[in-house]
């Protein structure tokens, strides 16, 4: 599957506050076999989630708990699905040093996301592996580690003016199970779960999540976006019964407008996928979009299930500049590494490539020596810089 | 170019009893304190500025007591200018009767403040002093309050009670037992138990009393409202009477409590909402006809953490009020809930589809109860109204009205829904059918010679009555 379909939701009017429009996602009918796991349900305080044997489980990527016995903090790593019964074994974590005044936080066995840095590199390392290939032309610790440690500037929601007030003020739906966020009317971010009291749990902590910088500086810049108010044509009404059905089409052309315009660049996009687990009829994979500049990227990790429906989303929009470094990387992936046969595929000389690695700060991948190389024959870089 | 003006005039009263009635400058869903607070003085200084005798005459209507106050001190901060001193100063008497206690006292401490000393504000503050039916009862309650208020004026007491105020513990003994009391209940812990419950309270955390223990004692001492307030953490000890209270507070009451709480009492519980009701409605009920009333239960009726479900307690008064005044009535909440004791305030506000299924009712009044703030979709509810009125009900043979417990201090108005259908701030259920009465002036056609003989006929009724 090659894209983001939101199959088994149905878009509910929007709900704008200052330059924030948050868009729910309702589930006609909630999935209940797989469930948010326990352990978040109570650091949350909730404890009467059902039997744990009887459903699967997720855990979304970032979640800071004490996921180990030795009961130090930790980070998952990467969305996590098992089986139902699985004995209480950690999930794939990374453990966490705080400094002291962050330590003292985490005493209250209170949960929240991962630090921005962490979150954002796990994020590209978990998306991009590193040359698989070992050309000459790669340095060993390239080799050894990949992209890692990589990172990636992010803003944290509390950052975006007016994000944190307009999910105070946002009122949940009945049955509500996602909500896509724009800030200034672009798409920052897009999350589903299966049930509506995962979403119920996990609804506050949209504000503790990830943005771009472009968010961020939409956020700053917008003025209130408009509501779209409803709007009956009054000739054609005759009767109670007319008024009630233009209601409903008012409702059903809000949310076609909305899948289509509003949401068509996530929905529309082109995306190469990654299956990192299947579980019983569900399916957790990772999407890398196309990096095509100049529109819309998102990051996402996805769980469907068989039937295509949509259990479980969350999104990262990249930024113009993200997007660049992760078109080189994926140029560079798609010609197995080879820095000539990449320098082809993107039209460019041998030096304007190295040069481009060097600017889009993948220096290190590149063993000094062959840096040096193409250094000295001025690079001809500015007429192919995108 | 009169009437433009006199129309203007007659909206500039209307936004401002709304915001006076619904506003306290605390907190709100939507906007802070703040906020709330600056919107509001803006409004009491523009209608004290440019319509001064409708601003004192709004006493006569349902003010809220914080703005009651705060009328009151713009008053008499600016005495100056009245034009008709007289009919000012009886009506600021007359509001100062009906006002709590301590609001009045906190009110004197705010003139003494602002430094506010004429000879009016005097002779008010010493006319309600001397009206109070039990002085050593309020030297002891309000001691602090009666002092400050004293000082101010500079008062002559008589001599007992000057003594108890100022040096209290050289006047040997005084002939009201109160203030022995209150004396020997420094070092003595039964004295405490002869002193209202606020003293009482103070003296009892100084000699150590178990809390549970000092409210089996003190429980015949309790106020009404005291002993409401108390029916969570009071315990045993303190079980009121419910069918006795007022009822937008008992609403207030009832939401506080947990839903398994709720469904345990149910039958209680809505026994004494629906006798405080019947009191309410009074001579009225049953006589209103076919009424429909779209109540708001979505997330925003939590009003905020200083007014705690307010918006909702005042939908859930009406709902037993309606439910007295109608002859057939039919509740919608937004939820969908049918039973009207279990709503918490959650989920979204499709006003507009619950407004097409209360005008399928076919009732002779419909009567909204809501913030105004609509999202599923935004503005359905007023599109549905103006159609309604325009298309398919251009006789108004069903009357609509619309009440909002919600001041929303960016538009300085409670918010409304269409321009065709008439809202109102409401603050209490209490006041639901003046306030319907109201609400007709406010359908933008009624001019000011109406509306000031209204308010005069509220004025006289005001001034008339007496407790």
């Amino acid at each position: 599957m090659n894209g983001i379909a939101l199959k088994g939701l149905t878009t509910r009017p929007a709900q704008a506050w200052g330059g924030v429009r948050l868009v729910p996602l309702v589930r006609d009918s909630p999935i209940e076999d797989l469930r948010l796991d326990p352990r978040i349900y109570s650091a949350y305080g909730v404890v009467d989630v059902g039997v744990r044997m009887t459903y699967s489980t997720y855990i979304p990527h970032g979640f800071v708990a004490t996921w180990t016995s030795d009961g130090s903090p930790a980070a998952t790593y990467g969305t996590q699905l098992r089986a139902p019964g699985t004995p209480e074994r950690p999930p794939a974590h990374m453990p966490l040093r705080f400094h002291h005044r962050m330590a003292r936080r985490t005493d209250k066995n209170r949960l929240r996301f991962l630090p921005l840095h962490l979150a954002l590199e796990g994020y590209l390392t978990l998306h991009f592996g590193g040359p698989e290939i070992m050309w000459e032309e790669w340095s060993h610790r390239a080799v050894r580690q990949g992209l890692s440690p990589r990172v990636e500037e992010a803003y944290s929601g509390a950052a975006i003016t007016g994000l944190e007030e307009a999910l105070r003020v946002f009122e949940i739906h009945h049955g509500q199970c996602g909500v896509l966020v724009y800030v200034a009317d672009a798409l920052a971010a897009a999350f589903v779960v299966p049930h509506p009291a995962d979403y119920r749990v996990l609804h506050t902590t949209l504000v503790n999540d990830l943005y771009g910088e472009l968010i961020y500086h939409y956020g700053v810049l917008s003025p209130p976006v408009p509501d779209f108010h409803a709007r009956l044509d009054d000739t054609r009404i005759r009767s109670l019964a007319d008024l009630r059905s233009q209601a409903r089409e008012q409702q059903e052309a809000w949310a076609r407008f909305h899948d289509r315009l509003m949401a068509g660049a996530l929905l529309d996009g082109v995306y190469t996928s990654g299956t990192v687990y299947d579980l019983g009829p569900y399916r957790l994979s990772r999407l890398l979009p196309s990096f095509e500049r100049r529109r819309e990227n998102h990051l996402a990790e996805t769980i469907t299930d068989s039937s295509g429906t949509l259990a479980y989303l969350k999104t990262f929009r990249l930024s113009e500049n993200q997007v660049r470094r992760g078109h080189l990387l994926s140029t560079l992936a798609a010609a197995d590494w080879h820095l000539a046969d990449t320098a082809t595929a993107l039209g460019i000389t041998l030096p304007a490539l190295v040069h481009r690695i060097e600017s889009a700060g993948f220096a290190s991948l590149l063993r000094q020596d062959v840096r040096d190389r193409y250094r000295n024959p001025a690079p001809e870089t500015a007429a192919h810089r995108p | 170019m009169r009437d433009e003006a006199d129309l203007i005039a007659a909206e500039d009263v209307l936004l401002f009893v709304n915001a006076a009635i619904t506003s306290t400058g605390q907190r709100e869903f939507h906007s802070q304190g703040g906020g709330q607070g600056l919107s509001l003085d803006f409004l009491h200084h523009y209608l004290l500025g440019n319509y001064r005798d409708l601003y004192a005459a709004s006493l006569a209507l349902d003010v809220n007591d914080h703005n009651a106050a705060l009328i009151i001190q713009n008053l008499l901060c600016t005495s100056r200018e009245a034009k008709d001193p007289r009919a000012e100063g009886r009506l600021i008497a007359r509001k100062l009767e009906t006002l709590p206690p301590q609001r009045v006292y906190r009110l004197f401490r705010r003139l003494r403040r602002a430094r506010v000393n004429n000879r009016r504000t005097r002779a008010i503050m010493r006319d309600w002093l001397a009206g109070r039916p039990d002085p050593a009862f309020d030297a002891v309650k309000y001691r602090g309050g009666l002092k400050d208020a004293v000082r101010h004026i500079h008062l002559s007491l008589d001599r007992e009670l000057g003594t108890f105020l100022f040096t209290p513990h050289r006047g040997g003994r005084y002939s009201a037992p109160l203030m022995n009391a209150w004396v020997r209940a420094h070092f003595a812990q039964e004295a405490i138990y002869e002193l209202p419950y606020t003293v009482a309270e103070g003296f009892a955390a100084k000699h150590g009393v178990k809390r549970s223990a000092f409210l089996g004692r003190i429980e015949p001492r309790l106020t009404r409202l005291e002993r409401l307030r108390l029916q969570g953490s009071g315990g045993e000890a303190v079980r009121a009477d419910l069918t006795a209270m007022p009822l937008t507070r008992l609403a207030s009451y009832v939401l506080s409590l947990g839903l398994d709480e709720r469904a345990r009492r149910h039958d209680e519980l809505v026994e004494a909402l629906r006798a405080a009701a019947r009191r309410c409605a009074g001579g009225l009920a049953g006589s209103w006809g076919a009424v429909s009333a779209v109540l708001d239960d979505s997330f925003s009726a939590y009003g905020s953490a200083q007014k705690r479900r307010r918006p909702l307690a005042v939908a859930l008064a009406c709902h037993y009020l309606l439910e007295a005044l109608a002859s057939r009535y039919t509740p919608l909440w937004l939820s969908g809930r049918r039973d009207p004791l279990m709503v918490r305030p959650y989920g979204a506000t499709p006003l507009g589809e619950r407004i097409l299924d209360a005008l399928e009712t076919a009732p002779e009044r419909l009567v909204i109860v809501s913030d105004g703030w609509e999202n599923s979709p935004p503005g359905l509810a007023g599109e549905v109204l103006r159609v309604w009125r325009t298309r398919l009900d251009p006789a108004r043979a069903c009357a609509i009205v619309h009440l909002n417990p919600v001041y929303d201090a960016a538009a300085f108005d409670v918010r409304r829904l269409s321009p065709t259908v008439p809202t109102a701030g409401i603050r209490d259920a209490e006041n639901l059918v003046a306030l319907v009465e109201l609400a007709g002036f406010a359908e933008g056609r009624t001019g000011l010679a109406e509306l000031r003989a209204h308010l005069d006929r509220r004025v006289a009724d005001f001034l008339g009555e007496k407790t």
